[in-house]
């Protein structure tokens, strides 16, 4: 049986001009161009190949009001391992790939997007390796960034307002910087409590999850999943929307294996204990990020917790996250300042 | 050591004599790759990409090398590869300035493991300077950071940032102007901070939640507080122990704090040459402090409260002996924190060389501390010392003072020397 699907498989790879290009994956050296990679059937419309399944977050990270666009590339007859409370364990050559862009108009999705990176992680022999590439003017190529790049984008907003971003495009460093536990280079957001939503596929809407399994991309996933909810999702409880809010926002560096372990500030979901999530939190090393106040969080007192203080700033040596953000976001501000309102001593 | 330019030009010629020797190639890469190469960075249009691209495509063993002149920077910049030296011409020569930063939380970010840094400057970084994380292995040698615009609260926190880190050395360097440490180790490892000059910062030097550290040949002056070795709670690394402070001079520290509120320097008053919190095992020795106006060298217990189960807010184990102490306690000031104030109250003006607050748990202010936890003080006669007993404290003696410094006389025991492999 084996031999056979080996066989059918060559076949395949030898005459889909379309597939994508498993072995720039694990190659030692990241190519140029994106479309070297091929795992667009069109780049500049951001069709991919049907091997490259598309799949959306819970809740997302904030970077500057940018839309994403999501995918994963599992290898065939490969799969990925379901573990407890983490990532995904991808085989070697898999590939997530997230195209960053914003809309020329919010309200009118026919006038077009502008797309801005499409960021890699690729799974090689070793581990993950991240790497981003900037798409040109013509929106018809990405170059690779191994130093990241400025782009000053533009957009207008649903309230027709238009808006202007100093956008960074990650460097390799800066990847690992939220990408990172325990020193070695992680995806942060396909875990399964994080993918365990519905979504409009090619061939009908189906729970990611089940719809993976069936895809043959993943070995199990668990039938009971204590899941984030979407923050934006008001009719959810402003707790479980918070908590879902800095779990994918802060809580791969602010937890006991990321980068941010040393502030003993833990925002990641499974924290429970009062003052590693900040109520009463002394800061340690927060300099001027402390902006004259004295906990990161005050029960009741959004105006006197630095958590808050952090997320509204836009200057460098005070804002959180350190990096992919240049602009405060607004609504999920709004929404921690109300928790922290509610939160009693 | 073979020296390979960035510039193009040589990259084509030297290729277009690799052509006709194509069949030598495997044995060249094997040659190049035992031989370090040198990469060179010089001033003009797109520094910062290059010079962030060299720091990423740089390769185990490879120098880095930044031309003297001013660099001004817009992004933090960041490495993290391991063994590769990064090196300038001189901390007044190789200049990266930071102050028109738009991103980054810091001038530059080292994540990797055995670096060397030495001789350039990192000016005006909008959070911390020179941040390292994680390192095993880090170097910083005569390098600079400093906030141009003298102590302001807006300036960054730390000049230099070591964080979870081994074998860390600081030498010959100097950090002016931070609005909590210049030069800070934390949660760290096998230190040596030497050689180096540390001046108005709200504090000079601080070692924190660190083992095994050696402070010594530094001078401390114009700082809030001078040399500071602290504990704090709810931290993955605590328990500070095992530090030396030793032939320093933390002298005339008499800036006003100027740290943000909330930061735990932000309660060091103006005027103190040396504080010890909340550690054991630091021997204190050969140092001269002078000219700081609140007191000399305190010993203290972290007075916040705290429930983490697993932290010791008291110090033990210290050991003071040969220091010298200059002209101390001019001028309290009484108001920041609580050090000075509680100090200069209950001296009734008095203030003296060394201040113990006499602070130890419940058990031991009753039936007394363990012999070998005991404060050793070996100093000259004329050296003046003030704790309070904290029995006659709670009992509501009216003057509940000692100042015996005979009763702290004790046999020294020298804790050993760090060492640091290749150092």
């Amino acid at each position: 049986m084996k031999k056979v699907s080996k066989f059918l498989m060559a076949i395949l790879l030898c005459t889909n001009i379309y597939a994508v290009n498993g072995v720039l994956i694990t190659a030692d050296t990241f190519p140029n161009k994106l479309s070297d990679f091929s795992f667009f059937k069109d780049a500049s419309a951001q069709i991919p190949h049907d091997d490259v399944l598309p799949y959306e977050l819970i809740s997302t990270l904030f970077s500057d009001y940018s839309y994403k666009q999501r995918w994963v590339y599992v290898p065939k007859n490969t799969k990925a391992q379901y573990k407890e409370d983490w990532v995904f364990d991808f085989p070697e050559g898999s590939a997530l790939i997230k195209t960053f862009y914003y809309p020329v108009d919010e309200r009118d999705p026919e006038k077009g997007k502008n797309l801005l990176e499409t960021r890699l992680l690729l799974r090689k022999e070793d581990g993950w390796e991240a790497v981003s590439y900037a798409w040109n003017e013509e929106q018809n190529e990405a170059f690779k960034k191994v130093a990241g790049k400025t782009i000053n984008a533009a957009w207008t907003d649903f309230t027709g307002v238009e808006k202007n971003v100093r956008y960074r495009v990650p460097n390799v460093n800066q990847c690992k910087e939220c990408h990172a536990a325990d020193d070695e280079i992680t995806p942060i957001g396909p875990k399964a409590r994080n993918i365990n939503k519905d979504l409009e596929f090619k061939d009908g809407e189906f729970n990611q999850l089940a719809y993976w399994m069936n895809r043959q991309i993943i070995d199990e996933y668990p039938l009971e999943l204590t899941s984030p909810v979407d923050w934006t999702d008001t009719n959810q409880d402003i707790n479980d929307r918070v908590r879902s809010y800095l779990d994918i926002n802060c809580g791969h560096c602010h937890s006991p294996t990321g980068n941010a372990n040393s502030t003993g500030l833990y925002l990641h979901l499974n924290e429970s204990r009062e003052t590693h999530l900040g109520i009463y939190k002394k800061p340690v090393a927060t300099g001027r990020g402390s902006g004259g106040m004295k906990y990161s969080i005050v029960p009741g007192k959004p105006e006197e917790s630095i958590l808050l203080h952090r997320m509204i700033s836009m200057d460098p040596g005070v804002m959180m996250p350190e990096s992919g953000r240049a602009l405060t976001h607004q609504e999920a501000v709004e929404m921690v300042k109300d928790w922290i309102l509610l939160l009693k001593d | 050591m073979k020296i390979i330019s960035l510039k193009k030009s040589k990259n084509i010629s030297s290729l277009g004599i690799l052509k006709h020797y194509i069949f030598l190639l495997p044995v060249l890469f094997l040659i190049t790759n035992v031989f370090s190469k040198e990469m060179i960075i010089e001033p003009g249009e797109n520094a910062h990409e290059r010079l962030q691209e060299a720091m990423i495509l740089m390769e185990e063993g490879d120098i880095l090398l930044i031309k003297s002149g001013y660099y001004s920077f817009e992004d933090g910049l960041s490495l993290d590869i391991d063994g590769v030296t990064v090196i300038g011409e001189g901390m007044d020569k190789t200049i990266l300035d930071f102050k028109n930063q738009q991103s980054g939380a810091q001038g530059l970010l080292v994540t990797s493991n055995k670096v060397t840094l030495k001789d350039f400057a990192i000016l005006d970084a909008k959070g911390d300077a020179l941040k390292v994380i994680g390192a095993d292995g880090i170097n910083m040698i005569n390098l600079r950071t400093e906030w141009t615009g003298g102590p302001k609260s807006t300036n960054g926190a730390y000049g230099f940032y070591p964080v979870e880190s081994e074998d860390v050395l600081i030498d010959g360097c100097v950090a002016i102007g931070a609005s909590d440490a210049g030069i800070y180790v934390g949660q760290s490892k096998n230190i040596i901070v030497r050689n180096s000059i540390a001046q108005y910062n709200v504090a000079g030097i601080e070692i924190e939640n660190s083992y095994y550290a050696d402070v010594y040949n530094n001078l401390a002056s114009h700082n809030t507080g001078g040399i500071l070795i602290f504990d704090l709670p709810d931290l993955p690394q605590q328990g500070g122990h095992h530090i030396r402070v030793f032939d320093n001079q933390s002298i005339d520290n008499d800036t006003d704090n100027f740290a943000p509120e909330g930061n735990i320097v932000g309660e060091v008053p103006r005027g103190t040459g040396i504080i010890i919190m909340a550690n054991s095992d630091v021997e204190v020795f050969n140092n001269l402090m002078s000219g700081n106006g609140t007191v000399n060298l305190s010993i203290v217990s972290y007075s916040d409260k705290t429930d983490d189960p697993n932290y010791y807010p008291h110090p033990k184990r210290i050991q003071v002996h040969n220091n010298t102490y200059g002209p101390a306690g001019f001028d309290p000031d009484i108001n920041t924190g609580e050090l000075a104030k509680t100090l200069f109250e209950i001296s009734d003006g008095n203030m003296p060389d060394i201040f113990w607050d006499g602070v130890a748990p419940l058990s031991q202010l009753i039936f007394g501390q363990p012999e070998e936890e005991k404060l050793i003080i070996s100093e000259d006669e004329n050296v003046t010392f003030l704790t309070i007993s904290a029995i006659k404290y709670m009992m509501g003696f009216s003057n509940p003072i000692l100042t015996d410094i005979d009763e702290f006389q004790g046999v020294i025991n020298p804790l050993k020397p760090i060492n640091i492999e290749g150092i």
